[in-house]
């Protein structure tokens, strides 16, 4: 069905490379997701993939076949854009048939898939529309749509969600969630937003400048980050990464804290700081601490209630059984 | 974004174009460079060998040269002068808010749809005719005599004539520059203590430099070329024999190709040289 | 923001702008007008401008005695032939140009535009003589394809521009959606670019229109169109004002009404996007 195998990859542009040779295996029905900063390799990876660009060395398999020197056309894959590329000239049901009639499908039943995609994804009512007169939510399921009524063996999602406003983002996460819980189709999904890859994954695949730092599941790297780029990429607010705090090193060259496993107090505790900002989100609020001697700023989740302003000294104490600890070379000790 | 596959057929579409190009570029080029160094005169004996640089050295030495250069330059220079001048002025004033300015707009460009022809008959007979061209009956209607424009005037009149046909197309391009003025640059200015004139020294003319840049390259080019109007009025005389207009009578007129071909030389290396400014500007505003 | 500006200002503003709009449109006003008058009324002293007998007698002449048809449809074939072969050629370079961009892909551009500027008058003869030795001298082929040649560099480079504001994902999306190059041309690329050709060919129709140098040079009876048609009055047949008005306001007319649709294009396209 659609299990996706990358042998020694690798893509340059002129002198440059982006993609050092690389290996992953992407299982069948599988939701992948592709996570780092922008400029790390993940598009470019997708569209090594899909086929719209060339490797520069490696095998790409689909299904065990050789899929290397493939058209994009003749992968099986379906894409969905940043930008959705959607035909601006065409109706939401000619886009969607769009695929369909390229690929010779007989119009009855291109007539059967619309209706269904349409009804699935709240397209209905809007198929004699032009992509223009429709919402960013909308467009984004005309693009969805005109991916599933190809049935692909993959689907790729190219930041699908970057241009959507955060409220919505929410929303049309957990339909593609959803949609992939009932379709059971591979999926790969590119993002920077670390929150997406956390809450949509099965497999988080973190790259950065074209290297797979680690692969693994949200809470797989969520406790058990392979190094300092992980540990500080996943999870939000940042992990607090701190040197010289005395035994807690217990000989490693950094030590990490998230703010969920530090406590506050206003009377003792280990470390002591001084309280920069708090942020009140309701719930709970975040202290970011200077003057603590260990970083610029430490950063705690503490409750809702808890009542600190600019100034106010604070006393820190971490978890010590949720620390990180990693080497000079940035390593986790295990 | 490319494939080897996509890239090899973007090589295939880009070809004929290319190709036609090329070819246009190079054949006559090559023939205009080989006749230049050739007596060749296709009415008297044709082909009569090499000769070398005669051709260059006897277009330059010819008496009909430097006022053909200078011919050149004061219609070049006069008709950028004044279209530049009146196209700065009239972008501006066409800029202010005003009723009809769709309409106004499309009066002001006209000229620049009238083919070259026409633009230089009409202005030839019905207005610089002697006897009853409307210049005439005007300057009766003062009293003065009037004057024989294409013959005592006549530089004057080529001017007139295409800067008509110009002023137009400056005008729009610096419109168009002068719309892309934020207009809170000029209201930050104001409030500054800038009058309007230093406004128009300090703001509205820098932003406009790059347009009117522009404007007289391509013009020049245009100008350096301009054959119909000369063609249907004075046919040359009276001073008005541009290098153009001379290269053509060599050619084809006393059909003496080597000559003339010497003659197309120095135009080509001429309008090169303008050529390279322009495209300077325009490569760098090409991110490709 | 505009700001408001007072009726006083504004009232101003429009008298002089009317009374420079019309001024500089006079010579065309003045041809038109005089194109309905008799010969004598034309060369009245002092002239007359609105209040004479309306006649369309000179259009009746002109077409009758100059075979008006066969020039107008000279330049119908010619400016008309040779835009629709140049965007022919000229879509899939540029599409090659927008979507396919390689390091050399400026270079080109910019080495078509430089053929653009070589003066027409130093590859005379050699034209010429070509024209001769093919057989196509004073023929409306061989003028499509020089005028298809001339403006093809400005052809590749408005379509270049245009191209260049479609996103490339649309085509990618094409591309995955299983369209070959030639679908992706027809069905998603050509379509959403029909403003941009559209304005692309009514530019170049107009250019290839007002041409003056290769019509005049390179046509005598047979394929001479509206450009030299109008030259022929330069003769002493030009002291009948109002039927070379006449002609002069059939020649124009046309290219008039295309060229206010096209202002903006205009723009554009004489200044290969240096200019927005």
């Amino acid at each position: 069905m659609g299990r996706i195998t990358l042998d020694k990859v690798s893509k340059s542009f002129g002198e440059v490379e982006v993609i050092p040779p690389l290996d992953l295996t992407i299982d069948d029905g599988e939701f992948v997701v592709f996570v780092g900063p922008s400029g790390c390799g993940k598009s470019t990876l997708l569209r090594l993939i899909a086929g719209l660009e060339d490797v520069s060395g490696g095998e790409i398999r689909i299904d065990k076949q050789p899929a290397t020197h493939l058209p994009p056309a003749k992968r099986g894959l379906a894409m969905v854009f940043q930008s959705y590329a959607l035909y601006p000239h065409m109706s939401v049901k000619k886009n969607i048939a769009f695929p369909m009639k390229m690929a010779g499908i007989p119009e009855a039943e291109q007539e059967r898939k619309i209706a269904d995609a349409a009804a699935a994804l709240n397209l209905t009512d809007y198929l004699d529309r032009r992509p223009g007169q429709l919402s960013g939510g909308q467009r984004q399921r005309v693009a969805i749509g005109r991916a599933i009524v190809r049935e692909p063996a993959a689907f790729l999602f190219d930041e699908p969600l970057s241009n959507l406003d955060a409220a919505l983002r929410v929303g049309m996460r957990m339909e593609i969630s959803e949609l992939h819980k009932k379709l059971a189709t591979t999926m790969i999904y590119v993002t920077h937003d670390q929150v997406e890859a956390m809450t949509m994954a099965d497999k988080i695949v973190v790259l950065r400048a074209g290297v797979i730092e680690q692969v693994g599941s949200p809470l797989e790297l969520y406790r058990e980050p392979r190094n300092l780029f992980v540990a500080g990429f996943i999870g939000s607010p940042k992990m607090n990464l701190v040197t010289g705090a005395g035994d807690l090193m217990q000989g490693a060259a950094t030590i990490g804290v998230r703010p969920e496993h530090t406590a506050a107090s206003k009377t003792e505790g280990r470390w002591k700081g001084v309280v920069g900002v708090s942020e009140h989100l309701g719930s709970d609020t975040f202290l970011h601490v200077h003057e603590t001697g260990l970083a610029e700023t430490v950063t705690v989740r503490v409750g809702g209630e808890f009542d600190a302003n600019h100034g106010d000294t604070v006393y820190l104490t971490p978890e010590e059984d949720k620390i990180h600890r990693f080497d000079g070379e940035g390593l986790r000790i295990a | 974004m490319a494939t080897q596959h996509s890239r090899s057929a973007a090589r295939i579409m880009m070809a004929p174009a290319v190709i036609l190009l090329l070819g246009w570029m190079l054949i006559p080029l090559t023939m205009t460079l080989v006749f230049s160094f050739k007596k060749y005169l296709p009415m008297r004996g044709g082909d009569l060998g090499w000769v070398g640089f005669e051709n260059y050295v006897r277009f330059v030495t010819s008496s009909a040269f430097w006022p053909a250069v200078g011919t050149t330059l004061v219609i070049v220079g006069g008709v950028l002068v004044i279209t530049v001048v009146f196209g700065v002025l009239l972008a501006m004033l066409l800029d202010q808010p005003m009723w009809g300015q769709g309409i106004v707009r499309l009066l002001v460009i006209a000229p620049f749809f009238v083919m070259p022809t026409v633009s230089a008959l009409v202005w030839k007979n019905m207005f610089m005719d002697p006897v009853n061209g409307l210049l005439a009956h005007l300057w009766k209607f003062f009293g003065a005599q009037p004057v024989e424009w294409l013959s005592d005037a006549s530089m004057t009149s080529i001017i007139m004539i295409v800067s008509w046909q110009w002023l137009p197309f400056a005008t729009l391009i610096l419109l168009t520059a002068i719309q892309s003025l934020d207009s809170e640059q000029l209201e930050a200015a104001e409030m500054d203590g800038a009058k309007p004139l230093s406004r128009f020294g300090y703001i509205i003319l820098p932003h406009l430099a790059r347009a009117i840049t522009i404007v007289v390259l391509i013009q020049t080019i245009f100008l350096l070329s301009i054959f119909a109007e000369i063609f249907v009025t004075t046919q040359g005389s009276f001073g008005t024999r541009t290098l153009t207009y001379l290269i053509f009578q060599r050619v084809l007129e006393s059909q003496n190709v080597g000559l003339g071909s010497a003659g197309g030389v120095y135009a080509i290396i001429l309008a090169n040289i303008v050529a390279i400014f322009l495209m300077r500007i325009v490569g760098k505003n090409l991110d490709a | 923001m505009a700001r408001a500006v007072t009726t006083q200002r504004k009232t101003i503003n429009t008298i002089f702008a009317w009374a420079v709009g019309l001024l500089i449109f006079f010579p065309i006003l003045w041809t038109i007008l005089t194109s309905f008058k008799t010969e004598a009324t034309a060369i009245a002293d002092p002239p007359v401008f609105l209040f004479f007998d309306w006649t369309l007698e000179n259009y009746a002449v002109v077409q009758e005695r100059s075979n008006y048809m066969r020039f107008l449809w000279n330049s119908v074939i010619i400016a008309g032939g040779s835009t629709i072969l140049g965007v022919i050629i000229a879509v899939p370079a540029a599409w090659s140009m927008a979507f396919v961009p390689s390091k050399r892909t400026k270079d080109i551009l910019l080495w078509m535009l430089s053929t653009k500027m070589l003066p027409a008058v130093g590859v005379l003869y050699p034209i010429y003589l070509l024209f001769i030795k093919l057989g196509i001298l004073d023929t409306r082929v061989g003028l499509v394809v020089v005028m298809m040649l001339i403006n093809l560099p400005i052809i590749v480079w408005m379509l270049y521009t245009y191209f260049k504001e479609i996103p490339g994902e649309i085509l990618e999306a094409a591309r995955m959606d299983g369209a070959s190059l030639r679908e992706e041309i027809i069905h998603v690329l050509t379509p959403m670019a029909v403003p941009g050709i559209a304005s692309t060919i009514l530019l170049n129709f107009i250019l290839a229109w007002n041409e003056a140098f290769w019509t005049l040079n390179l046509t005598a009876a047979k394929a001479a169109p509206l450009t030299a048609f109008i030259a022929s009055y330069s003769s002493p047949e030009g002291l009948f004002y109002a039927k070379l008005s006449a002609a002069s306001v059939m020649a124009i007319a046309p290219i008039l009404v295309m060229g206010w649709f096209s202002q903006k294009q205009l723009v554009r396209g004489l200044t290969f996007g240096a200019v927005k």
